[in-house]
């Protein structure tokens, strides 16, 4: 028997919803031989990577209250991927609206004014939008590659960030950790309930994930946007701007990140430290392609990354397993989809012997 | 005289991790592929390397074992993007993920503790002129691989029939599918000698240039290689220059911080990053020369038609 791969004639829908759910089972099923090999019943590891998080009121919100910064800042990615745009640097512009947020949050003349939270969340939008308005220009005006940039201005963001937490704005009482002190009350989202941490920031998270939605499906720039990542050069003969592409791409991935950052330094953290993002921006990344860069799935994508999160921290103070697995499974679940994707477009024929 | 010995010396060894892994990507996207997971198979090499070490195996061996694990990696990123026809970006950016993942778990056991870092060499009486022998004969192999590598790659590109090949496919895999090449597999070995490549800069790190084992201990040198590509226009020479001078820029930072200039260490080290993109723009003006050497079908998926 012989096979053969061959075109399909049209993309298949049905292998587009099923793709993601083959890569996910692929996925398990590497976990459970890398668990098996290192000496874990898989079963048992499964079960605390995936099940043990999501038996508590106290891990649902842990799940919420993570899956919200990565959905957030995949809509706003996937703004950018559908026309093209790269931001890889999506954690730089969180860090940087971290900062900025955290900047208002500290300084402010009236520590409790009921003004405070929502300057932080403009001031942490903006400070994320004009960080990625450097590689939009640099791309736009000047012809540089965007990938490149937003990641050197991510390492950058990085080192500004740790200057900050060890230099100038060092909490004084703060026993020399690198951090600063804790935002005023009137700075931080408050808990739905005080015994856990999901707070208020999960709406913004909402508004973005409808915002994009009528962004992507319903308005013309957004399928002007669609037609340049799909099909550039009917793009440029249409006389869609390819600037204007990538003005609107980095912009909302800088926005959707730096409101990220807001909402970790206001939310759950309450200060500014190094450990800011466990890697929100980069696993955003995998989170839009997941999600099919659409709305519907990324808020799927992000659940499931939130839970990679949490498990990747389960097993590490339960079985002791170290928490790079998190990545390492990221990276395997991403490796499974592209590979998936191959199947929406490709099918596979036996075909018979010609005699 | 001795901070001028110091840092050209130090130049040409900071220099060294990011020629080897530049010069793989050119020779990678010579071929039309682009492979943005550098710094996920330098991290893979780096952590292979460094275990080599530590379970007791000669450092030849180990500098092996991390070049071969920098190709084992790659090879994920070549099923994807060659056989399955995967967005070659996203392709990349997974391996990126993925390597930095696995050289963290496998070096959650390494500890802290130093090794014993790959030996300089000594030639008798040559290493000893003044001058000459500090600056130019007392570094260790793997720079002096580094050199022969670009030697050998500027010879291979443009002086043998294979390297015509490479560059063919690189510009129409169409045209030279069309006279008969297997411009798969020749893709297939192009980005398996970049991981091999990557990984032999990453080893570089982990047991000569740092010998420390750090999570993640490359920095973003996976990255400055892929800009060195670009800021070359794909051609070995530049490559060359353009890491010894972001070599250069590392140390005059080391040094301004151990100076103590009063600026901030962290915005020392944010030099090199900022350098990259002064460089990269100012090399994008001129789109011209960008496109000369430019390969046509880079990172644009080929499947032969059957």
């Amino acid at each position: 028997m012989h096979f053969r791969i061959e075109q399909r004639p049209e993309p298949s829908a049905r292998m587009r919803v099923a793709a993601p759910i083959v890569a996910t089972a692929l996925t398990l099923l590497v976990g459970s031989i890398v668990f098996a090999a290192l000496g874990h019943s898989p079963l048992a590891t499964l079960h605390a990577f995936f099940i043990a998080p999501l038996s508590s009121m106290n891990g649902l919100s842990e799940w919420l209250l993570k899956a919200s910064p990565l959905i957030l800042i995949a809509c706003g990615l996937a703004v950018g991927f559908r026309a093209n745009v790269w931001n890889i640097g999506a954690e730089g512009q969180l860090i940087i609206g971290a900062i900025a947020a955290s900047g208002v949050g500290l300084f402010y003349p009236s520590p409790e004014s009921v003004l405070l939270l929502p300057l932080m969340f403009v001031a942490g939008a903006l400070a994320g939008m004009g960080w990625a308005a450097i590689p939009a220009f640099l791309r736009a005006r000047m012809n540089t590659n965007e990938i490149l940039v937003t990641l050197m201005l991510t390492y950058i963001a990085v080192l500004l960030l740790s200057w900050l937490v060890h230099g100038p704005w060092r909490d004084p009482a703060g026993f020399n950790y690198p951090q600063t002190a804790l935002l005023p009350p009137a700075a931080m989202f408050e808990p739905f309930d005080y015994a856990y941490r999901l707070n208020g920031s999960v709406f913004i998270t909402v508004v973005a994930v409808v915002a994009m939605w009528l962004f992507t499906d319903r308005s013309f720039l957004g399928y002007k946007m669609s037609v340049s990542g799909a099909a550039p050069l009917a793009a440029r003969y249409a006389g869609f701007r390819e600037s204007a592409a990538v003005w609107t791409g980095l912009l909302a991935g800088g926005a959707a990140a730096g409101m990220a950052g807001m909402a970790e330094a206001a939310g759950p953290l309450g200060q500014l430290s190094p450990q800011i993002s466990p890697g929100y921006g980069f696993a955003a990344i995998i989170v839009a392609f997941i999600g099919r860069l659409n709305a519907f799935g990324i808020v799927l994508g992000g659940l499931l990354m939130s839970l990679l999160f949490l498990g990747g921290d389960s097993v590490q103070m339960t079985l002791g397993l170290p928490s790079a697995l998190t990545r390492i499974f990221q990276g395997i679940l991403l490796f499974f989809l592209l590979a998936a994707d191959f199947f929406i477009f490709y099918r596979i024929r036996p075909l018979r012997e010609h005699a | 005289m001795d901070l001028f010995i110091a840092i050209f010396t130090g130049t040409i060894i900071a220099a060294t991790p990011l020629i080897f892994a530049a010069l793989g990507e050119l020779v990678v996207e010579k071929s039309g592929v682009l492979n943005l997971g550098i710094e996920g198979m330098m991290l893979v090499g780096a952590a292979f390397a460094f275990w080599g070490v530590i379970a007791g195996l000669p450092m030849p061996l180990a500098i092996l074992a991390g070049a071969l694990a920098g190709a084992a990696s790659s090879l994920l990123f070549g099923v994807l993007a060659l056989t399955f026809l995967t967005n070659q970006y996203a392709a990349g950016l997974a391996l990126a993920i993925f390597g930095s993942g696995l050289s963290a778990f496998i070096g959650r056991g390494f500890g802290s503790a130093p090794i014993d870092a790959l030996d300089a060499i000594h030639l008798p009486v040559l290493s000893d002129i003044p001058l000459v022998g500090p600056l130019l004969l007392r570094f260790d192999p793997l720079v002096y691989l580094a050199l022969a590598m670009f030697v050998l790659i500027s010879w291979f590109l443009y002086r043998t029939k294979a390297g015509l090949v490479l560059r063919t496919i690189g510009e129409s895999p169409e045209t030279a599918h069309a006279i008969g090449f297997p411009v798969i597999g020749i893709r297939y070995l192009a980005v398996l000698f970049g991981g091999l490549m990557a990984g032999l800069g990453g080893a570089y790190l982990s047991v000569a240039y740092t010998p420390l084992w750090v999570e993640n201990m490359t920095a973003g040198r996976g990255w400055i290689a892929l800009a060195l590509v670009v800021f070359a226009t794909w051609r070995p020479l530049r490559v060359l220059l353009g890491a010894w001078l972001f070599g250069g820029m590392t140390i005059l930072q080391l040094q301004g911080q151990a100076l103590g200039l009063g600026v901030p260490s962290e915005l020392l080290s944010a030099l090199p990053y900022a350098a990259t993109i002064v460089v990269l723009v100012i090399i994008s003006q001129n789109r011209q020369m960008l496109a000369l050497h430019f390969p046509a079908s880079l990172a644009k998926p080929f499947r032969p038609a059957n």
